[in-house]
């Protein structure tokens, strides 16, 4: 699996099998109003199971409950 | 911060003596290794394990009296060899060997190894119940890694493929603090340290900790003193940082509990979030990468994570028999001021 983005420029976001979003390169985090979230490490984790208890950002909770999901794209319901 | 120095701990057995009473001469004279080292339990040898821990401490640290040239000296090397042999032995013996399922995806083998962590449930037990004194006892346990902590599994970066050295490389850059060394994991082990009223002196409790404490860390660096162990070693790190985040908010949460403030709990905040990072880039980039890369080495690098958590349930078991019968998990109590 290759993780080399090019880290000066564009933000990639790279969902983990059963985990959460890594992202990074150039990339802020805000909320709705539009505060800029503290972030201290140039790659992060973004909750992606809904569990965490400090989101939006990943704790590891979605190993306690099981998460499930791919790191691609999930085929359309019938496909 | 001045450079790494301790001094040599008090032996524990043949072993230990005859090793550090050559480290305090001249190298390369005066030290003949075992031809075999007997042991009925090598992994909770006090003697075996703090010999071996010496041993691999000239690799990390300046001792007190000692020859810096004895690191390379072809007769600690053989001395050590003699260690090293029933310790690997040993941890084989308690490690499964992969399958073929597991083998073609090292990624999602590691995610279900770590789910069925052999190990008591420590953590928790801290978070809910475990004393200041416990606590305390736990963070000196811990200190015989953590004050390096990150350091053994460099050992691995010249000998990665590009993939994987660079998922190693995005998460030690982390560790290492991100070009800020107050941010430094080992050093904010210290702060917790200090802010315990504990001596974060590198070595400074080196007496105190029995063979299964350097046992763990033993592992690291056994596995780091060989280029053959590679896969070992990157199994081992994607296992330590997969079992990383939910046990250290427990800790934090058990520091908070005791009324403890934010000096005590950065270190174990900062591994909730950055081990939720960490261990996916360990478990599918760095230990998926050189599974990919090197196909060989990849039962050894579920071998590694496989012998962690082994290493780390007979430790953990240590902490909770001797705190159930109401002793110091420590071969020596603490006096800590508590006022």
């Amino acid at each position: 699996m290759e993780n080399d983005s090019n880290r000066s420029s564009r933000a990639t976001i790279t969902p983990y099998p059963d985990g959460p979003y890594l992202v990074r390169g150039d990339f802020v985090v805000r909320d709705q109003e539009g505060n800029e979230l503290p972030v201290e490490r140039r790659t992060i984790a973004l909750c992606r199971c809904g569990k965490s208890q400090m989101r939006p950002f990943c704790d590891g909770t979605h190993k306690l409950i099981g998460f499930e999901a791919p790191s691609g794209q999930e085929p359309w319901p019938g496909d | 911060m001045a450079g790494r120095l301790i001094t040599l701990p008090a032996p524990r057995g043949p072993l230990s003596e005859r090793l550090f009473e050559a480290l305090e001469g001249e190298p390369d004279s005066g030290l003949e290794a075992p031809p075999v080292v007997e042991s009925s339990d090598p992994i909770a040898d006090e003697d075996l394990q703090l010999a071996l821990y010496v041993a691999y401490e000239l690799h990390y640290t300046a001792i007190d009296g000692v020859d810096e040239r004895w690191e390379w000296a072809p007769t600690l090397v053989a001395f050590r060899a003699a260690l090293e042999r029933p310790f690997e032995e040993a941890v084989a013996e308690l490690v499964q060997p992969a399958n073929e399922e597991e083998l073609a995806s090292v990624g999602a083998a590691l995610q279900r190894i770590v789910a069925e962590d052999p190990g008591p449930p420590l953590s928790r037990y801290m978070e809910t119940q475990g004393t200041l004194e416990q606590m305390h006892e736990h963070v000196v346990h811990r200190s015989a890694y953590q004050l390096k902590e990150a350091d053994p599994h460099s050992w691995a970066i010249p000998r990665l493929s590009p993939v994987p050295k660079a998922a190693l490389l995005e998460v030690q850059a982390d560790e290492y603090g991100g070009g800020d060394s107050k941010r430094m994991h080992s050093v904010l082990f210290a702060k917790t340290m200090a802010a315990l009223r504990l001596d974060p002196t590198y070595g400074h409790y080196l007496d105190r900790l029995p063979g299964v404490t350097l046992a763990t860390v033993n592992l690291i660096s056994s596995f780091g003193m060989h280029r053959r162990r590679r896969g070992a070693l990157v199994g081992h790190l994607a296992g330590f940082e997969m079992t990383s985040s939910i046990p250290n908010r427990r800790y934090g949460n058990a520091l908070r509990r005791l009324g403890l403030g934010r000096e005590a709990t950065h270190f174990y905040d900062e591994h909730v979030e950055a081990d939720a990072v960490h261990e996916n880039i360990a478990a599918w980039d760095l230990a998926g990468g050189l599974a990919a890369d090197e196909p060989a080495v990849a039962a050894d690098i579920l071998f590694g994570a496989r012998a962690l958590l082994q290493v780390e349930a007979r430790w953990a078991t240590l902490l909770m028999d001797a705190w159930q019968r109401g002793e110091s998990s420590l071969r020596s109590p603490l006096a800590v001021a508590t006022a």
